[in-house]
């Protein structure tokens, strides 16, 4: 006799998760190797200044907002930051996600003994509260998505495969955790899917950002700083 | 067989007072999800029952499902409910072997067809009958002959509840559970490897009463599979708190935080074993310092791994992942690199134009 829910989380668990890992390595790889080889045209001028500092800089200062830009769009601003935080620290503070991540890469198993730190997991109130206000944060950003006539208008079918690919994960990890409805072994089964299908798809989509972010921008600073500029 | 004495006399030969008797229904009627007005009528029930006949069948299995109900904390009211039935064949607890014991089931059969009880332990093999017999008949060939005249059947413990350890990967005797064979029977599963001596006592004394007790999808009653252990243990603060023990001597382990890491199944496992604990209510697995096997759900054996988290993957994925990493920078040079045989393709094609190649 089988319990069908343990059979789509032992799917989830083995030959699911085998194929959206090698997706997922495969084309993020891909993906920034190209970017890497192709390089950029070499710019012939005399540089003014240093291009790999401002790079470097450029990296970081542009995760700080514009100013005004609050006035400008709120939602795009408040969202946009608390979705990114909230994602960042439900994936990576779960006690569980941790078991993951350490058995991927084997902090406790195969590295050196100095570097087979592990860092602490967080409480269910913050994991939990991270969880709920960054879907909060999708929906109002969905929200200002349809609702602005321009937004709406530069909206690609990506946009919204993204948006829901988003959703999925956070959602289904709240529900199984909490047990909201379901059985406890589906949702379990239903949240490690929506995270496969979220790594199936994320070297085909703009979610290579999470990962790309750092070229364009290094890219960005360092033109400018060949230029004696500031970015 | 000779006449055995009805409950209330039995309970006098034990030293078991009548008061101590009704706590004991009242406590089963309350682990059973019963209202607590019903506790006289289990009482009542118990001791004017008509001792249904009990045929317990032992296939392939581990006698750890008798083990666990004869053992406990001796002499128990448990065992007095056992002796409220009529146990007219069990290998293990009969003293007639051979010609004799099997003769004792046909008569049993034959005195009580229609309305016998059939307790099952073990799985069946259907891969080449002979794997298993008893007295020269085959685990098939019993079961379908002592079903066909049982009123209902229970399946004590995994083997017989899904298959069990026999039923494992690669399952050489082709090991089946009772409700794969018996498909026009009421089929009471009560999984466990083993199941808690309560659980046992309880179904028995819950079928005695009101019949058959609410199932869920599984089979299992809902009053006693009805819940994880993860959300009734009481190291699941730790969990919430997010405090895991690494190892089995860490300072987590002895601290007692949540056993999730060394790979417990509690949530995902549903059984009493939180709540109704072990060995007279001393403690559980967990609170002895291993994670739960999830020995209640189906292929537990083969569910990944005891020790590997639930959030980990139980595949071959690190090949996999390192093969796919290679590959993909193995393409993307080679995408690169067509990319700028294109671009250089291109330049080289470019001819100059100048204006008066376009008044042409």
């Amino acid at each position: 006799m089988n319990n069908p829910y343990f059979d789509l989380l032992m799917w989830a668990r083995g030959p699911g998760f085998d194929i959206a890992l090698i997706i997922f390595a495969a084309g993020m790889v891909i993906r920034v190797v190209e970017i890497l080889v192709l390089g950029r045209k070499s710019d012939k001028a005399p540089a003014k200044g240093s291009p790999v500092g401002q790079g470097i800089r450029t990296v970081f200062s542009r995760s700080i907002p514009r100013k005004g830009l609050i006035n400008y769009a709120p939602v795009t601003y408040l969202g946009g930051y608390i979705f990114h935080l909230g994602f960042f620290i439900a994936l990576f503070f779960f006690g569980p996600h941790l078991s993951l991540f350490d058995s991927i890469f084997g902090f406790s198993h195969w590295w050196p003994e100095a570097l087979s730190f592990q860092w602490p997991s967080f409480g269910r109130v913050i994991i939990e509260s991270a969880t709920a206000l960054a879907i909060l944060a999708l929906i109002a950003l969905m929200y200002s998505r349809l609702t602005d006539p321009v937004r709406r208008a530069i909206s690609t079918f990506d946009d919204y495969l993204v948006w829901l690919l988003c959703v999925l994960p956070l959602a289904s990890g709240y529900v199984a955790v909490n047990k909201l409805f379901g059985d406890p072994t589906l949702m379990l089964a239903l949240h490690i899917l929506s995270v496969e299908l979220l790594m199936i798809a994320f070297p085909f989509t703009k979610l290579t950002h999470a990962v790309t972010f750092v070229l364009s921008r290094y890219y960005n600073g360092a033109i400018q700083g060949r230029k004696g500029a500031e970015s | 067989m000779a006449p055995k004495p009805m409950l209330p006399e039995l309970m006098q030969a034990h030293g078991i007072s009548r008061r101590g008797f009704l706590k004991y229904c009242a406590s089963l009627t309350s682990l059973m999800a019963l209202p607590p007005l019903m506790a006289p009528r289990v009482a009542h029930a118990l001791e004017t029952a008509a001792r249904p006949s009990v045929i317990w069948l032992s296939f392939q299995e581990c006698t750890g499902c008798t083990e666990s109900l004869t053992r406990s904390h001796s002499p128990t009211i448990e065992d007095l409910i056992f002796n409220a039935v009529s146990l007219d064949y069990h290998h293990t607890l009969q003293a007639a072997s051979g010609h004799a014991a099997e003769a004792a089931r046909e008569q049993a059969m034959k005195d009580h067809w229609g309305k016998y009880l059939l307790v099952v332990d073990g799985s069946i093999p259907v891969g080449n009958p002979g794997f298993s017999c008893i007295a020269g008949i085959s685990n098939l060939d019993m079961l379908k002959e002592t079903a066909a005249g049982a009123a209902a059947i229970v399946s004590v413990g995994t083997c017989a509840a899904f298959g069990g350890i026999p039923h494992a990967d690669p399952n050489p005797t082709g090991a089946v559970a009772v409700s794969e064979i018996i498909t026009d029977k009421p089929i009471i599963n009560v999984p466990g490897c083993p199941p808690i001596p309560v659980v046992m006592s309880g179904v028995l004394a819950h079928f005695l009463t009101f019949g058959i007790p609410a199932l869920d999808e599984l089979g299992r009653p809902k009053a006693f599979y009805g819940e994880t252990i993860h959300d009734r243990c009481y190291r699941r603060p730790f969990y919430d708190k997010g405090l895991f023990a690494e190892g089995f001597d860490d300072e987590g382990a002895r601290e007692g935080w949540c056993l999730y890491k060394l790979g417990c199944k509690g949530p995902t496992t549903k059984s009493v074993c939180a709540t109704v604990k072990w060995n007279n209510g001393t403690s559980f697995p967990i609170e002895a310092g291993h994670p739960c096997l999830g020995c209640t759900e189906p292929d537990f054996w083969d569910n990944g791994g005891f020790y590997k988290p639930l959030s980990v993957p139980a595949g071959d994925y690190r090949k996999y992942g390192l093969a796919a990493i290679g590959a993909g920078a193995v393409a993307g040079v080679a995408g690169a690199a067509l990319a700028r045989a294109g671009k250089a393709r291109a330049a080289a094609a470019h001819e100059n134009v100048d204006a008066h190649d376009l008044e042409k």
